[in-house]
């Protein structure tokens, strides 16, 4: 359990907010053009990382808006709360 | 050869005040090569290791563990065993495991407390009613013990359940296994170790892997805290850590490794003789031997590796858990702890080689692996012993997320995920 800083909203408790898992997984371009390795590269695989991972979040009982945290796995600590489109401004 | 647990052995070291009883198993440094290394001293780890030095006659094999054997998830869990599935690739998987279950202390001479007490799926609307009776039905067919209860056997099995038509999510049925039940989680995990160690399987404790070394695409050994060892087969049963793992060798795993929570309430005399679980509130409770409550709560949906769950989650479970059994209201809880579980997206379980020659993994167990142990362990060490999976796992593969063959148990299972 962990507070979340909303870029639009403020601090509120983690349970307000959906985890929307690891960011940056980009849509594929050229859908048709995948193989089925790179499809199940893109849908199942993921890095699961035990450390700061980047990743997409929702304000889902707030402001409903999508947001990116850059958090350590190891311990929920939040290094980094940024807007969509943004940099990540750690690492 | 270890002296047989017995009446007589008990009665015998009574007499030196049970401080004479030898050593369940060693505990030695590393060797510098070993013909096969098990990552993980969890019970799964340490299954794979007993069955691989019984079944197939692989002696050189060492179980390397960061912790202490037993400390991780196999000592985390609600200790249940069922095994009524819908799917036919895990009804064979885990009624494999329920079979094994059955004999099990006879055959490691190591009281597991296994008891088929009974699990019980509560249903509270019309669609859980659907799927609970077809799941019977799927059950059946499979051989696997199934019986679908109206409202008034389910409160006959269970008496103190508020079948009350005016709660929120009334009981309108259930299903109930009678050969599934409970074990003690640190025995199996005790007993398989015990077992290993007789037949010279090295268990080396406090002993953290940290790379994989490879050539190429086979693998030559592992780096650890207790310096390099080789080997030409590695087994990676880390449970939540198995991402971790992979990340070394340079793979990457359908896997997200999420935090799942359970409680214990003070001891209390004996009120719930079975286990009974329900999806739909998400709220499953049984009685320890201690007279323990045993409550599951569910995972957190984000990644971490803390070992701390939300609170919410648990204020969750214990608002169903009160619904259901207005008798515990005046309950205090104990403990309350959380454990990493590695949830794949089918809810599915991996036991398979990998792209790297020599590489094993079984992982992706998720919130449900302890009561697959015994048969997790068998189907592995022959996946690893012969290079190709058993016809029970052969399902179970990594490569179903490329196929698309996946083994949907979302929801389709007894409990949700």
């Amino acid at each position: 359990m962990f507070l979340i800083n909303c870029p639009f909203c403020g601090e509120r408790e983690q349970s307000e907010f959906k985890a929307g898992g690891e960011a940056y997984l980009e849509r594929p371009k050229q859908p048709t053009e995948l193989s089925d390795d790179e499809w199940a590269e893109f849908l199942f695989m993921r890095k699961n990382i035990k450390g700061v991972q980047f990743e997409r979040w929702n304000h889902a009982h707030g402001c409903r808006k999508w947001f990116n945290i850059a958090r350590d796995t190891s311990n929920d600590q939040i290094k980094a709360v940024y807007k969509m489109g943004e940099k990540p401004p750690v690492k | 050869m270890k002296n047989k647990y017995s009446i007589f052995s008990l009665i015998k070291n009574a007499f030196s005040y049970h401080e004479n009883w030898e050593k369940a198993w060693k505990d030695p440094e590393p060797k510098k090569e070993y013909d096969a290394i098990i990552v993980g001293g969890g019970g799964h780890g340490l299954a794979t290791a007993y069955y691989l030095a019984k079944k197939h006659n692989l002696k050189n094999i060492a179980v390397v563990e960061k912790g202490w054997i037993g400390g991780g998830n196999t000592g985390r869990n609600t200790t249940i065993i069922r095994s009524n599935y819908l799917w036919d690739a895990s009804a064979g998987l885990y009624d494999h495991a329920l079979k094994i279950w059955e004999g099990l202390s006879q055959e490691l001479n190591y009281n597991v407390m296994f008891s088929q007490r009974g699990v019980m799926n509560l249903a509270h609307n019309l669609q859980d009613v659907r799927d609970l009776k077809r799941r019977t039905h799927a059950n059946r067919l499979n051989g696997i013990d199934a019986v679908y209860l109206n409202t008034e056997e389910v409160k006959k099995f269970c008496p103190i359940i508020n079948t009350s038509q005016d709660i929120r999510y009334p009981v309108l049925g259930g299903t109930l296994q009678k050969r599934a039940g409970t074990a003690r989680h640190d025995a199996v995990a005790w007993g398989y170790a015990r077992g290993a160690d007789e037949m010279g399987v090295d268990i080396i404790q406090n002993c953290e892997v940290k790379g994989i070394k490879r050539n190429g695409d086979t693998v030559e050994g592992i780096e650890t805290t207790k310096g390099f060892i080789k080997t030409k087969k590695i087994g990676v049963v880390a449970a939540g850590h198995s991402s971790v793992i992979a990340n070394m060798a340079g793979l990457k795993l359908p896997l997200e490794s999420k935090p799942l929570q359970a409680l214990v309430s003070e001891p209390v005399k004996p009120i719930i003789d079975t286990v009974v679980m329900s999806n739909a509130v998400h709220a499953y409770v049984s009685q320890s031997d201690k007279g323990e409550l045993v409550i599951g709560a569910g995972t957190d949906d984000y990644i971490s590796y803390s070992q701390k769950g939300s609170h919410d989650i648990v204020e969750g479970t214990l608002n169903a858990i009160l619904e259901l059994y207005p008798i515990f209201s005046r309950m205090r809880m104990l403990r309350q702890w959380g454990g990493i579980v590695d949830i794949c997206p089918d809810a599915s379980p991996i036991i398979s080689k990998t792209s790297i020659k020599g590489l094993y993994f079984n992982c992706g167990w998720g919130t449900g692996g302890f009561k697959a142990t015994p048969g997790s362990g068998d189907l592995f060490a022959h996946t690893i012993a012969n290079d190709e999976p058993h016809k029970l796992n052969a399902a179970f593969n990594l490569n179903r997320f490329v196929s698309g063959d996946l083994v949907d148990e979302h929801g389709a299972a007894a409990v949700a995920h």
